[in-house]
C-alpha cells in the first residue's frame, strides 16, 4: 500500500468570474520515508496541493489517502511549516512548540515527558538556547528552524513545508538545508517540500515533482535523483550527475513550460505614465 | 544616552532628575516632557482669566480661576464640615444606646443612619462608582459577545446591523425606557442597590456597549490567516483557540474600544445624572444651575474641571491596565 497516495485530485475555487479550476488530476504516489520536491512556476498551485494534503483545503475531485484513509481534515499527522513561519507573536519560542506538543501528546506524556521533548526538538533544529525568546528577538532564519521545530515534534506521519527557506538569504538557506538533511538522516520522515530553488530541489530531494503552468495545472513531469546520501553541496557542485539533474529541472521550467509573464506591474507603470496625474481620492 | 527624546515620559525625566545626572540632551527632554506642558497650562490660565470678567451672565461675571479655586476649597470645607456632623451623630447614638442598655438589659439597639447633606465629595464618589458598575457589566457583556460575533463570519454580517443600528442612540432617549423597566422589574421589598443607580448604570451600559464591542470583533475577526491555519492543523480545542491564538492578537483592538467605551461611559452618566436628577456630579451641576446663587457659577466650573480631570485619569488607567496586560511591551500605546 501506498503511503501517501493523491489521487487525481482536481479543484476549482469559486470566484466572482466563475469557478476556477487550479488543479486537474494531480495524482502522485509517495513512499514512506521519501523526500519530494515540488517544484513550479510561481501561481501554479504548489500550495494548493499542499493545502489539500494538509486538509486545509478540500479537492472538488479525486482525494488524498494517508496509509489507506482519506484526508479530509487537517489533523497533527500532516505536520506544516508554513512559508512565513507563523508563530504566535505573544508566545516564546519554546510556548510556540508546547503549544503543539500538548495538544498532540495530551495524557500521553507527562508534563516532564513533554518538557523534554519540546527542547530536545528545538536542539535538533540548533534554537535550544534561544527557548524563552519572543519570535520579534530572533532572526527570520532562527524563525523558521522553530516552525520546523514545531512540526517535527507533532511527530507527524508527513511533514509539509511550504516554501521553508523562501524568505531567507542565501547562507541562512545552506545552513538550513544541511539542518533539514540532517534532520531527514536521522528520523526519515516523509517530506513535501515546495521550492522555487532548482538547487535545493536537486540537493534535497528523491523526487522531484515538476508542475505544468496553471490554470488546471498538472504533473508535468517527475525527476529521480539517484545521488547517494549523505550529499554534500561542494562536492555535488562538481558531480556530472547533479548538473545533469539541475540541467533537466531547469529545461522544464525555461523551455518545456516557459512562463509567459504578463507583467501585470510595467503595465500599471505604463498605464500610470500615460494617463495624467490625477488627485487621489480618499475615502 | 537617550535619544529618543518625544517618547521620554515626564515621570521618567523626574526620575532621571532625582538621579541627578542630567548631560544637555536630558535637559532638553526635560523642558520637552515638563516644562512645555506646563506653559500650554498657565497660556490656558491666562485666557481663562482674562477673558471671564467679560462675560456677564444673569448670575453675575463669569468666574476666573482665582474664584473657582476658593470655591473649590469651600466645597471641602464643607464636606469637612458634614463629616465632623456625621461622626457626631454616631459618638451621640452610640452614647445613648449605652445608657439605654444600662438602664434596660434587654433593650436591643436600633440601628440610626445619619442623613447629613450630600456634599460635592459624595456626588463625585457616586458618580465614579456609577461609571464603573456601568462600564464593567458594558465590558462583561461586550468582550465575550465581541468574540463570538468575531469568530463567525455569519454572525458577524447578522449582528453588523443591529450594532450599527443601536449604537447612536444618545442616552436621552434610552434614560426614559431604562427607567420604565427597571422601575418595572426591580421590585424587592429589600433593595441592594437604590433603583436610581440601577437606572444610571443601564443607561452608562446601554451606550458604552459599542465601541467595545465592535472593536473586539474585528480584532478576533482580523486574526491572522496564518495563526488560524495553524490552529487547524494542531485541531486546538475551541476554547485553547480563543485563549492562545485569537485573544492575544485582539488585545490591541479590545483596549482601543475599552477605552473609549469609557469615555463613552463618563460623558453619558453625568448627561443622565443631570436629566434623571440621580445622585451623582450630573445633578450637583443641575441643582448649582437651579440654585442660581452668586458662588454656583464658580462650584458648577469646579465640577467641570473635576468631570475633565476624572474623564481623564480614567484614560490614563486604562493605558496602565492596557500595559499591564499587553503581550508586547515595545509597542508604544497613546
Ligand atoms: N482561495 C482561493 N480562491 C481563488 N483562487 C485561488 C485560491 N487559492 C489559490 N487560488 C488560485 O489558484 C492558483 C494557484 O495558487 P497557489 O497559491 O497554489 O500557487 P503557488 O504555486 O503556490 O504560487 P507561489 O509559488 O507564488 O506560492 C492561483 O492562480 C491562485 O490565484
Ligand atoms: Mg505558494
Amino acid at each position: 500500500m501506498t503511503h501517501l497516495h493523491l489521487d487525481h485530485v482536481s479543484i476549482e475555487f469559486p470566484t466572482p468570474k466563475g469557478p476556477f479550476k487550479a488543479l486537474h488530476e494531480v495524482s502522485l504516489k509517495i513512499d514512506k520515508g521519501e523526500f519530494v520536491s515540488l517544484i513550479g512556476h510561481s501561481g501554479c498551485g504548489k500550495s494548493t496541493v499542499l493545502n489539500i494534503v494538509a486538509g486545509l483545503h478540500q479537492a472538488t475531485a479525486g482525494g488524498v489517502l494517508l496509509d489507506g484513509r482519506e484526508v479530509n481534515a487537517p489533523g497533527p499527522d500532516r505536520g506544516v511549516v508554513f512559508q512565513n513561519h507563523s508563530l504566535a507573536p505573544w508566545l516564546s519560542v519554546y510556548q510556540n512548540v508546547e503549544l503543539a506538543v500538548r495538544q498532540v501528546f495530551k495524557g500521553k506524556k507527562t508534563r516532564a515527558e513533554m518538557r523534554e521533548w519540546i527542547q530536545h526538538n528545538l536542539e535538533l533544529v540548533h534554537m535550544g538556547h534561544a527557548m524563552n525568546r519572543r519570535p520579534d528577538e530572533i532572526s527570520g532564519g532562527m524563525k523558521q528552524r522553530v516552525g520546523i521545530a514545531r512540526a517535527l515534534a507533532m511527530e507527524p506521519k508527513v511533514l509539509l513545508m511550504d516554501e521553508p527557506f523562501g524568505a531567507l538569504d542565501a547562507l541562512t538557506r545552506a545552513h538550513l538545508q544541511d539542518s533539514l538533511m540532517e534532520i531527514h538522516a536521522d528520523l526519515n520522515n516523509t517530506v513535501i517540500m515546495i521550492t522555487h530553488d532548482v538547487d535545493e530541489a536537486v540537493l534535497l530531494s528523491d523526487r522531484i515533482v515538476m508542475m505544468t503552468n496553471g490554470p488546471a495545472a498538472t504533473v508535468g513531469e517527475i525527476l529521480e535523483v539517484d545521488l547517494e546520501r549523505p550529499r554534500r553541496r561542494v562536492e555535488l557542485g562538481g558531480d556530472p550527475r547533479y548538473v545533469q539533474h539541475r540541467q533537466e529541472v531547469l529545461r522544464f521550467l525555461y523551455e518545456k513550460h516557459a512562463k509567459i509573464e504578463e507583467f501585470p506591474r510595467r503595465q500599471a507603470a505604463d498605464r500610470q505614465r500615460k494617463a495624467p496625474p490625477q488627485a487621489r481620492k480618499t475615502g | 544616552m537617550r535619544l529618543t527624546l518625544p517618547n521620554l515620559t515626564w515621570a521618567e525625566s523626574l526620575r532621571s532628575l532625582t538621579r541627578g545626572e542630567l548631560p544637555v540632551v536630558q535637559w532638553q527632554a526635560l523642558a520637552r516632557a515638563i516644562l512645555l506642558p506646563l506653559i500650554g497650562l498657565a497660556a490656558f490660565l491666562f485666557v481663562w482669566a482674562q477673558t471671564a470678567p467679560l462675560i456677564n451672565t444673569s448670575l453675575g461675571q463669569f468666574p476666573g480661576p482665582a474664584q473657582v479655586y476658593a470655591q473649590a476649597g469651600n466645597l471641602w470645607a464643607e464636606h469637612r464640615a458634614e463629616q465632623a456632623r456625621a461622626a457626631e451623630f454616631y459618638e451621640r447614638v452610640e452614647q445613648m444606646n449605652a445608657q439605654r442598655l444600662a438602664q434596660d438589659p434587654n433593650y436591643v439597639p436600633r440601628e440610626r443612619r445619619f442623613s447629613g447633606r450630600t456634599t460635592f465629595i459624595d456626588q463625585v464618589k457616586t458618580s465614579l462608582q456609577t461609571v464603573l458598575a456601568g462600564f464593567i457589566v458594558a465590558s462583561v457583556i461586550a468582550i465575550p459577545l465581541g468574540i463570538v460575533i468575531g469568530l463567525s463570519n455569519s454572525l458577524y454580517a447578522a449582528a453588523n446591523p443591529v450594532i450599527q443600528l443601536l449604537k447612536p442612540i444618545s442616552p436621552l432617549a434610552w434614560l426614559p425606557l431604562v427607567t420604565l423597566v427597571v422601575s418595572a422589574l426591580y421590585v424587592t421589598d429589600n433593595p441592594a442597590f437604590s433603583r436610581s443607580f440601577l437606572v444610571s448604570v443601564f443607561t452608562v451600559t446601554l451606550c458604552s456597549l459599542w465601541p467595545t464591542l465592535i472593536n473586539t470583533a474585528v480584532g478576533v475577526a482580523n486574526t491572522s490567516r496564518d495563526l488560524l491555519n495553524v490552529s487547524r492543523v494542531l485541531r486546538l480545542s475551541w476554547w485553547t483557540h480563543v485563549r492562545r491564538i485569537v485573544l492575544p492578537g485582539a488585545v490591541p483592538m479590545i483596549f482601543t474600544g475599552l477605552r473609549l467605551s469609557l469615555g463613552i461611559a463618563w460623558m453619558v452618566l453625568i448627561a443622565a445624572e443631570m436629566l434623571s436628577q440621580n445622585p451623582g456630579l450630573g445633578k450637583f451641576v443641575w441643582d448649582e444651575f437651579q440654585n442660581g446663587s452668586s458662588a454656583s457659577l464658580s462650584r458648577i466650573m469646579v465640577a467641570v474641571i473635576v468631570i475633565g480631570m476624572i474623564g481623564f485619569l480614567l484614560d490614563r488607567s486604562m493605558l496602565l491596565l492596557q500595559r499591564l496586560v499587553s503581550w508586547d511591551k515595545a509597542a508604544v500605546l497613546r
